[in-house]
């Protein structure tokens, strides 16, 4: 659906030049949710912003729908433009105009009859519970609500794709939480393909199925965000990962180790709400001895997901045949190194 | 002729028909030089850098072209407009032959004036436009003008009032008005009740326009 290759951005100022993006490869496939993450300066929005030519690429390619936007004449571009909707961080309504107006815009701009018009902004209305305030001024609402009308705009003119630039980055985490479910009922009922860039980790675990962490201009990192919750590679990855799971080992636990190397397992369970089945089979299957150190159970895109760290006493041959056959089982599991 | 007010040595009648030229010299240099300066305004903001219709050849011209108009006192521009003058109106003397420094002097004042207003309009809006597919034109009169319309309408009371101070001023190629009495009267004759009725009616129309000015501004604001 959306395709990045090799992907520069280079920002020429008189001062300086400032390499944006430094060769982006990425691919969005339809119904994703794909959940960009990265500090500020990595480049996100850059990135974002490719997608509809806001900004154009200094090198590489962005496939869009299986078209190359920056070969299209003036025409076709904004013919395509309307099959991407996108939302904002400050929202980026018109303070001079109506709700309904806002929302009616783009269908305005296309210059679609005034009675279609007025069907499809009721329908969107209602679609994000906000039909009462059609004859509202933006002014008048809640940032969530502004949110909202935003979307509901992005969504007018029937979209395949949705772009969203920070949108929950002004909101508070009650009405973060709502927005997102109402991206996530727009990605299941209307089969839209959602490209979100923050820099909150939370908003990933919520609703994305795949992730891409960005430093620096570069996508370090990326997979599908079971995976990437799992088994983060980079350490920025894992500061990311970290803000969301607490999976550290117990300070009071690492200052008792005294000068033995302890044996700790990080076992991730997606899908059962415990870990005490396997647990137990273990024990009984295998000459070892199991503590669990540290053991929570978050969500992902409202999948339980089970974090446990465990520390593994026994004889090596044991362990190992203990290790071999959780992975057998297709259970995640790792060994985790203690340095210092 | 007719009679006399108020002690003063005009009649009525030449005050009304003061009154009658000055609105007809602002009104018409007004919508001469709104229908300059809006557009060149527009210009000097999506032409410049990062905008929709970023031109530096158009904006470097355009820039410095207003600022030097800009700096011309009215009085000058007036005299030296005397040649292009007779040649667009016949006469370089009378009500019409100062609406045409008029208009020179208020369209680039204007043209300033529209820029600033709508370099207010966040950047973020014209982005959403841009996104919409919105062409050129449809980002100007739908989202730059309506988004800047509550201050744009503030530009042009300013505008306006400008124009009625410079109206006086045109009295020295003969243009009449009310500033024209003034200074003809009050201040050359020493007739002090001619100039304390000529600057009150001056003062009033310029409360009246700043007034509705600011009423309709903040009604389109308020919204
Ligand atoms: N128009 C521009 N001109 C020059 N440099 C730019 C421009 N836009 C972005 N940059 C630079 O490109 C880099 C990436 O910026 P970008 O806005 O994509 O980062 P981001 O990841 O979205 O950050 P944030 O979380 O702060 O929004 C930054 O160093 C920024 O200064
Ligand atoms: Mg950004």
């Amino acid at each position: 659906m959306i395709e990045f290759q090799n992907v520069k951005k280079v920002y020429q100022t008189k001062k300086q030049t400032v390499e944006a993006l430094k060769g982006i490869n990425l691919t969005v496939e339809k119904g994703d949710i794909f959940g960009v993450v990265g500090y500020s300066g990595a480049g996100k929005s850059t990135l974002i912003r490719l997608v509809n030519l806001l900004e154009h690429p200094s090198d590489g390619q962005v496939i869009v729908g299986g078209k190359d936007l920056t070969k299209l004449n003036p025409k076709e571009l904004r013919a395509e433009k309307k099959k991407i909707g996108m939302i904002f961080q400050h929202f980026n309504l018109l303070n001079s105009k109506t709700v309904f107006d806002n929302i009616a815009m783009p269908l305005v701009l296309s210059g679609t009859p005034s009675k279609e018009i007025k069907e499809r902004v009721g329908e969107l209305l209602e679609f994000v519970g906000l039909s009462s305030k059609a004859r509202s001024y933006p002014e008048q609402l809640s940032g969530g609500q502004k949110q909202r009308i935003g979307i509901a705009r992005a969504l007018a003119t029937n979209p395949s794709i949705l772009l969203c630039d920070e949108a929950t980055s002004a909101l508070d985490p009650q009405t973060t939480s709502a927005v997102l479910q109402l991206l996530k009922k727009i990605n299941k009922e209307y089969n839209i393909t959602i490209l979100l860039i923050t820099h909150e980790m939370s908003v990933i675990r919520e609703i994305c199925n795949k992730v891409a962490v960005m430093e620096g201009g570069r996508v370090v990192e990326q997979g599908s965000v079971f995976e990437v919750f799992a088994k983060p590679q980079t350490d920025i990855a894992k500061n990311f990962v970290r803000t969301v799971i607490h999976d550290e080992i117990p300070q009071s636990f690492l200052k008792n180790i005294g000068s033995y190397i302890p044996i700790i397992w990080k076992i991730n369970f997606i899908g059962t709400t415990s870990g005490n089945p396997l647990l137990s089979t273990i024990s009984k299957k295998f000459d070892v001895h199991l503590s669990v150190l540290s053991a929570n159970i978050s969500e992902i895109q409202e999948t339980p997901f089970g974090n446990l760290i465990i520390e593994v006493t026994g004889n090596k041959q044991e362990v190992d045949k203990a290790y071999q056959y959780i992975k057998d089982e297709g259970i995640l599991v790792q060994e985790v190194q203690i340095n210092g | 002729m007719g009679n006399t007010l108020w002690g003063m040595e005009i009649t009525a009648d030449q005050l009304s028909t003061a009154f009658g030229d000055t609105l007809y010299m602002v009104a018409i240099s007004l919508i001469f030089s709104g229908l300059i300066g809006l557009p060149l305004g527009i210009l000097l903001v999506i032409t410049r850098k990062g905008h929709i219709l970023e031109n530096k050849w158009i904006f470097n011209v355009l820039n410095p072209v207003i600022n030097i108009l800009r700096s011309v006192p009215f009085i000058i521009l007036l005299v030296a407009l005397i040649p292009f003058t007779r040649m667009i109106v016949g006469s370089a003397i009378g009500t019409n032959a100062a609406i045409v420094p008029l208009i020179f002097y208020a369209a680039p004042y204007i043209a300033r004036l529209v820029e600033n207003s709508l370099l207010e309009v966040d950047k973020g809006i014209i982005e959403a436009a841009q996104a919409m597919g919105a062409t050129t034109w449809q980002i100007i009169y739908r989202f730059l003008i309506p988004e800047g319309l509550s201050s744009l309408i503030l530009t042009f009371t300013t505008a306006t009032i400008g124009l009625v101070g410079s109206t006086a001023m045109a009295g020295a190629v003969g243009a009449g008005g009310v500033g024209d009495l003034a200074l003809a009267y009050g201040y050359q004759r020493f007739d002090t009740m001619t100039m304390v009725v000529t600057v009150a009616a001056l003062v009033i129309i310029v409360q009246l326009l700043q007034s509705t000015g600011n009423f309709v501004s903040k009604k389109i604001r308020r919204r």
